[in-house]
């Protein structure tokens, strides 16, 4: 069972806020899912995969220089909230007081 | 009218490229205020629309098939200079800075772009519901879903206001809406298709791939997008797997220990009564079991959301998309994407947060990737005795607007359909008849079901003739 406090402290984690209208609901529906996905305990796996290793791998290639740089700045730039120029405008996040 | 018919019109001069494309617009503007189909019609391209038109006079039959046909683009695959909101307030206002690989291939070939189709948000839906600029209706009824998510393309195919689409499929979302309205949906092999600009939902299961009004229109999209691409280093060359023989007569796996329940009556009937077709035009029959996918669905909601929550956490605000501002940093990235994602799209990403956390990671995200690994086994076993596998592609026509309200039976349209994700083979759903049902005012209605086929890695060509044989059997 999961606790509005657990789906709280998730969506926390995941950079998101429930608001307590929805925290209810979103629970009973988490639990809903969860008790589904559950049924995968009872799948009983072959010996070689049950240590659980993916089977999926990363590949790696030589770095290069795949566009002329400044290609795409313009347009990247255009989609900023906020920018000086070229630059993208963030929230001081050290001050000196 | 199909890719072919148009394309032949078009080279017989019995039709213009312009006068093709003011067909679709009208019909699109015309119907689109109903069906909400488009998230955006676009203005003409007269130079794009001049340049097919050139090419097919200068060179006739020699032109690409897709020069000046106009398809709609499902709205998370990028065209350059064009919003691609993929139906979230998240970035109703980013504009694509480049063009995915498919959209430059079919740009290559000629093709138009009518408008960016509605879809559930991020592509997290079964029924189109879930974006944010409201629901597309299905063109059969208008009281009932087109499926989803790329519900929108499928309606836009299946009322005719474009030729054929592009969709994206993570669990279904190409062949589920296929099924619901009518027309031909191909899931290709994972990594057959470049997603290089599509915007990423479970990256490890996306696709994309045409919706389109026959076997044939299907395999032409196909063949114009697909292909290797440097800057997808998930798509693989030909060859990669071994090549299949496509036998005259097809041997058609049926596991039938999954159809024994949930299934409508006569869903179930017009499925054996396809097979029969099939049985009788000279195909066979092979009983097969695949036990482990009645945890296939399990495995699904697991491994989907964890991507998904990895994949979203590059949406926080700062450099695109929407950017609310409170009074600290971690304010800006709390109110960005909590006004930015919908509800189902918060809910998968808390799914996928729960799932991937330190206690719960080894019980559930590992199983599930085993269960993968299990899944995969048991088809490449099944084909060793069939070329393909049958299913119906959902349990029953297309359902009402929030008849499906809470998320787990949503959840339950894709269980069929998901597996081809899960193994990364390619999957087809081809229409197979209509089942009547009751319109909003007790009216019978004719709704479009659809028979699923599952193939091994790189055997499309064994799905494009188990298809058309359904089409040719009808």
């Amino acid at each position: 069972m999961a606790t509005t406090e657990e789906v709280k402290k998730l969506a926390a984690l995941a950079r998101l806020t429930i608001e307590d209208a929805e925290l209810e609901k979103f629970t009973s529906e988490f639990d809903a899912i969860l008790a589904y996905v559950g049924q995968l305990e009872s799948l009983e796996l072959p010996a070689d995969l049950a240590g659980g290793k993916p089977s999926l791998r990363n590949v790696m290639r030589e770095d290069g220089a795949p566009h002329a740089s400044g290609a795409y700045t313009a347009a990247l730039a255009a989609q900023f909230p906020a920018r000086e120029g070229d630059a993208l405008v963030v929230k001081q996040i050290i001050t000196h007081e | 009218m199909t890719i072919e018919e148009a394309a032949s019109l078009l080279r017989a001069r019995e039709l213009t490229v312009r006068e093709l494309w003011d067909a679709c617009a009208v019909a699109a503007h015309a119907r689109n205020p109903e069906l909400n189909a488009f998230l955006e019609i676009f203005d003409a391209d007269d130079a794009a629309i001049a340049a097919a038109q050139k090419r097919i006079d200068t060179e006739g039959d020699a032109a690409p098939l897709l020069c000046g046909i106009p398809l709609a683009i499902k709205d998370n695959i990028l065209i350059e200079g064009k919003i691609a909101s993929a139906a979230s307030k998240m970035l109703e206002h980013y504009r694509a800075t480049y063009d995915a690989t498919v959209i430059r291939k079919l740009k290559e070939a000629g093709a138009l772009f009518v408008g960016r189709t509605n879809m559930d948000e991020f592509a997290m839906g079964s029924s189109t519901e879930h974006s944010a600029y409201g629901p597309t209706r299905n063109p059969a009824d208008t009281s009932r879903v087109p499926g989803g998510s790329s519900g929108g393309s499928a309606a836009a195919v299946a009322a005719h206001l474009c030729i054929a689409a592009l969709g994206t499929d993570t669990g279904g979302s190409i062949r589920q809406p296929a099924a619901l309205t009518g027309l031909v949906g191909l899931k290709p092999t994972y990594g057959a298709v470049s997603r290089s600009g599509a915007i990423a939902m479970g990256s490890s299961l996306d696709q994309i791939g045409p919706l389109a009004k026959t076997v044939e229109d299907a395999r032409v999209l196909y063949d114009a997008i697909r292909g290797k691409d440097p800057l997808d280093a998930t798509t693989i060359p030909d060859a990669l797997y071994p090549a299949r023989e496509v036998p005259a007569k097809l041997r058609i796996g049926v596991p039938r220990h999954l159809l024994e329940a949930g299934i409508d009556a006569d869903v179930r009937a017009a499925f054996d009564a396809t097979l029969a077709a099939l049985e009788s035009a000279g195909h066979t029959l092979v009983d097969i079991k695949l036990p482990t996918s009645a945890h296939a669905l399990a495995a699904y909601y697991v491994l989907m959301p964890a991507e998904v929550s990895a994949n979203l956490a590059r949406l926080d605000g700062i450099r695109y998309g929407h950017a609310a501002r409170g009074k600290t940093l971690l304010d800006d990235y709390l109110l960005s994407r909590t006004e930015g994602f919908g509800p189902e799209t918060r809910r998968r990403i808390l799914l996928g947060t729960f799932v991937l956390s330190s206690g719960y990671i080894d019980a559930y995200y590992r199983k599930a990737d085993a269960a993968r690994a299990v899944l995969r086994r048991e088809y490449e076993k099944a084909f060793e005795s069939s070329d393909v596998v049958a299913f119906p592609t959902t349990l029953s026509p297309a359902f009402r607007f929030g008849e499906k309200g809470d998320p787990m039976s949503m959840y339950l349209e894709d269980i069929f359909t998901v597996t081809a994700n899960l193994t990364g083979m390619p999957a087809v759903s081809v229409p197979m008849g209509t089942v009547a049902r009751e319109g909003l005012h007790g009216e019978p209605v004719q709704l479009p079901i659809g028979i699923h086929f599952t193939a091994p890695h790189q055997a499309e060509e064994s799905l494009f003739a188990v298809a058309s044989a359904v089409e040719n059997a009808r």
